[in-house]
C-alpha cells in the first residue's frame, strides 16, 4: 500500500514535469471549450452541457494515449525498470501506482471543465444531478482509457507504438462499436453492442446512474490493469 | 552470502549462462567479489538473476540467505543494484530521486534524510543534490546510481561494470569507494578489466560464454595468467654464448634472440609457472654481462580466456 502511494506520487510529479502532459491539458481544454461554445452560444440554443459531455470522450480518445504512452515503455527504454523492479515493490504495485498517478492528472484535466456547468448555471437552471452523473461517467471512461493505455505501454518500449495501439483500440470501441454491431445479427450483435464504450457512456450523459454500466467500466478497467500486470511479468520472464 | 547452484538461462536459442555454480561472500573469499569476463560472457545476466530482475531457466540461487526465486521481495530488501548504464529518472532532482528510492525501501522520513546526507557525501555528490539528474554528466549519474545502491545500507551490493564510461580520476575515486564498501557490505561487481579486479577484489570468478573458467584470489589468477607469459631481457655479450647460457637455465623453454649493436634482445618462454627473472639476473652477473632491460610481457585477459578455453577443450583444465 505504501509502495502504491510512493509510485502514485512519483508518477503524478512526472506528469507535471513532462511537456506532453501540458500539451494534452491545453488541447483538451481548448477542444472542450470550442465544443461548449458552439453548442451553447448560438441564438436559441438550450443552456445545456449535454452536447459537451457527449463529445468529451471523443477528445479523450485522441489525447489519453499521449498521457499513458510513456508510463512503462519509457522505463523499459531507459532501463530504469531494472532499478525499479529490483527494489522491494511488486508488479501490481507498480501498475496500480502508475495508473493512479495518471488518473489524478486526469482529474486535474477534468477539473478545468468544471467552469462550463458553472457558466451555464448563470444562464439557466443547471440540472446538477445530470452534471454530476455525467462527471461520474467521465471518471469511469477516463479510468478505462488510462488502463488500456497503460497496458499497451507495458507491452512495448516504443512510446509511439504504445500510443498508436491505444488509439486504435479506443477508437474502435468508442466510435465503431455501434456501427459494427448494426451490421451483425444474433449473439455477435449483442456482444458487440455490449462492448461499445460510447453506448455505455451515453447512459450517464442522459442522467441515468445504472449499476450495469458502472460495472462494465469498472470490470473492464480492472481487466486491463490485470493484463498490464501480466504483461510486466511476462516481459521480465523473457 | 551469495550461493548459486547449476544456474542456467537461455535467451531464445542462445545460452547466456550455463550451469553456473559458486558460493561467495564467506570468510574464505572476502567481501569484494569480482566477476570477470569478456563482453557477452553472461555477467549482466547473472547479476540480473541474482538481483531478482529476471528469473533463470533452472538452478537455484540464494542471496543474503533468501531464495532469489521464491523470496524475491526479501532478497530485494537486502540488496543494492547499480545496472551497467546507471539508468535514472532524468526529470527528477538528485535528492528527490534518492528520497523516492528510500521510500520504496520503506525508510522513514528521518532515516531518509540521514541516509541521503551520508550517501551523497560518500559518493561526492554534495554540490549536486539539488540539480536535475538530466543535467548531470555520465560520471555524476554513475555516482547517483551508486548512492542509490548504498542508500538503505544493504547487505549485498551488485555493481555491473561500475567504472565503465568514467574518466581516469573518477575511476580511481570509484575504486577507492568500492574498497571502503567491503568493510560493511558484500560487493559483487562485474568487470572486463583484469587489472581492476586485481586492484579491488578479494576474490575473482572468471566467466566466458556463460561458463566459469576459474575462480580464486586475484593474485592466484594473475599467476595462472602470467604462467603463459614471456620474459624480455636485453643482455650485452656475445650472442651465441648468451643464448646458450640462458637456454641451459632450468625452467626455460624456447628462446628467441635478436642482436643489435652489442646488445642481444632475448624473448624467453617459461616452462611451467615458476618465475625465472632472478635466475636470469644471477646468470648475467656471474658471467659479468650487463643487463639493461628485463620485463615480463604479461598475457592479457583475452589471452588468458583463449588459453583456458583451449585447455578445457583438450580436457586439461
Amino acid at each position: 500500500m505504501r509502495n502504491i502511494v510512493t509510485m502514485t506520487r512519483r508518477e503524478l510529479t512526472a506528469q507535471f514535469y513532462s511537456p506532453i502532459a501540458y500539451v494534452v491539458l491545453v488541447v483538451f481544454l481548448v477542444l472542450s471549450g470550442i465544443i461548449f461554445g458552439m453548442a451553447n452560444f448560438q441564438p436559441g440554443a438550450e443552456a445545456s452541457a449535454r452536447m459537451l459531455f457527449g463529445l468529451v470522450p471523443l477528445i479523450l480518445v485522441l489525447v489519453s494515449p499521449l498521457l499513458t504512452m510513456r508510463l512503462l515503455s519509457d522505463e523499459f527504454r531507459t532501463g530504469t525498470i531494472e532499478t525499479l523492479m529490483t527494489a522491494p515493490i511488486n508488479d501490481a504495485e507498480v501498475i496500480l501506482g502508475k495508473f493512479l498517478g495518471t488518473f489524478l492528472f486526469y482529474l486535474v484535466m477534468l477539473a478545468g471543465t468544471l467552469v462550463y456547468p458553472i457558466i451555464l448555471s448563470f444562464y439557466g437552471s443547471l440540472d446538477t444531478g445530470l452534471a454530476l452523473c455525467s462527471y461520474v461517467g467521465l471518471l469511469l471512461v477516463g479510468g478505462l482509457f488510462i488502463s488500456v493505455g497503460l497496458f499497451f505501454s507495458t507491452c512495448t518500449q516504443n512510446q509511439v507504438i504504445a500510443a498508436i495501439c491505444t488509439l486504435a483500440i479506443l477508437a474502435v470501441f468508442t466510435f465503431l462499436g455501434d456501427w459494427l454491431a448494426s451490421g451483425q445479427e444474433g449473439t455477435l450483435r449483442v456482444i458487440l453492442q455490449h462492448l461499445s464504450i460510447r453506448s455505455h457512456y451515453e447512459v450517464f450523459v442522459r442522467g441515468l446512474l445504472d449499476s450495469n454500466h458502472v460495472v462494465f467500466f469498472i470490470t473492464s478497467t480492472a481487466l486491463f490493469l490485470f493484463l498490464g500486470v501480466k504483461a510486466l511479468e511476462f516481459r521480465r520472464w523473457r | 552470502m551469495i550461493e548459486v547452484k547449476n544456474l542456467t538461462k537461455h535467451y531464445g536459442a542462445i545460452r547466456a549462462i550455463d550451469n553456473l555454480t559458486f558460493s561467495v561472500g564467506s570468510d574464505t573469499t572476502g567481501n569484494i567479489i569480482g566477476f570477470l569476463g569478456p563482453n557477452g560472457a553472461g555477467k549482466s545476466t547473472t547479476i540480473r538473476i541474482l538481483s531478482c530482475f529476471q528469473p533463470a531457466d533452472s538452478g537455484m540461487a540464494t542471496v543474503a540467505g533468501y531464495n532469489v526465486f521464491t523470496q524475491s521481495l526479501d532478497v530485494r530488501r537486502n540488496i543494492g543494484y547499480l545496472p551497467e548504464s546507471a539508468p535514472l529518472y532524468t526529470e527528477m532532482r538528485v535528492r528527490e530521486y534518492l528520497h523516492f528510492r528510500g521510500k520504496l525501501h520503506g525508510m522513514s522520513r528521518r532515516d531518509r534524510d540521514n541516509a541521503v546526507r551520508s550517501v551523497t557525501e560518500r559518493c561526492w555528490l554534495g554540490d549536486f543534490v539539488d540539480r536535475p539528474i538530466g543535467q548531470l554528466s555520465k560520471g555524476m549519474r554513475q555516482r547517483v546510481g551508486l548512492a542509490d545502491a548504498l542508500l538503505h545500507d544493504p547487505k549485498v551490493i551488485f555493481l555491473d561494470e561500475p567504472t565503465i564510461g568514467l574518466d581516469p580520476m573518477q575511476i580511481r575515486e570509484t575504486r577507492k569507494l568500492i574498497r571502503e564498501l567491503g568493510d560493511r557490505h558484500i560487493v559483487f561487481l562485474s568487470s572486463h578489466i583484469l587489472h581492476e579486479v586485481e586492484q579491488i577484489c578479494t576474490h575473482a570468478i572468471v566467466i566466458a560464454s556463460g561458463r566459469i573458467l576459474a575462480s580464486g584470489a586475484p593474485a592466484e589468477l594473475r599467476e595462472r595468467i602470467s604462467a603463459g607469459s614471456r620474459l624480455i631481457a636485453e643482455i650485452k655479450g656475445s650472442p651465441d654464448a648468451v643464448v646458450a647460457a640462458v637456454k641451459s637455465l632450468s625452467g626455460v623453454g624456447a628462446v628467441e634472440s635478436d642482436t643489435q649493436d652489442e646488445w642481444t634482445r632475448l624473448s624467453i618462454e617459461a616452462n611451467g609457472a615458476g618465475d625465472i627473472r632472478e635466475e636470469v639476473f644471477k646468470l648475467a652477473s656471474e658471467k659479468g654481462w650487463s643487463l639493461r632491460e628485463m620485463r615480463r610481457e604479461v598475457a592479457s585477459l583475452e589471452d588468458f580466456f583463449i588459453k583456458i578455453t583451449a585447455e578445457q577443450r583438450t580436457g586439461r583444465g
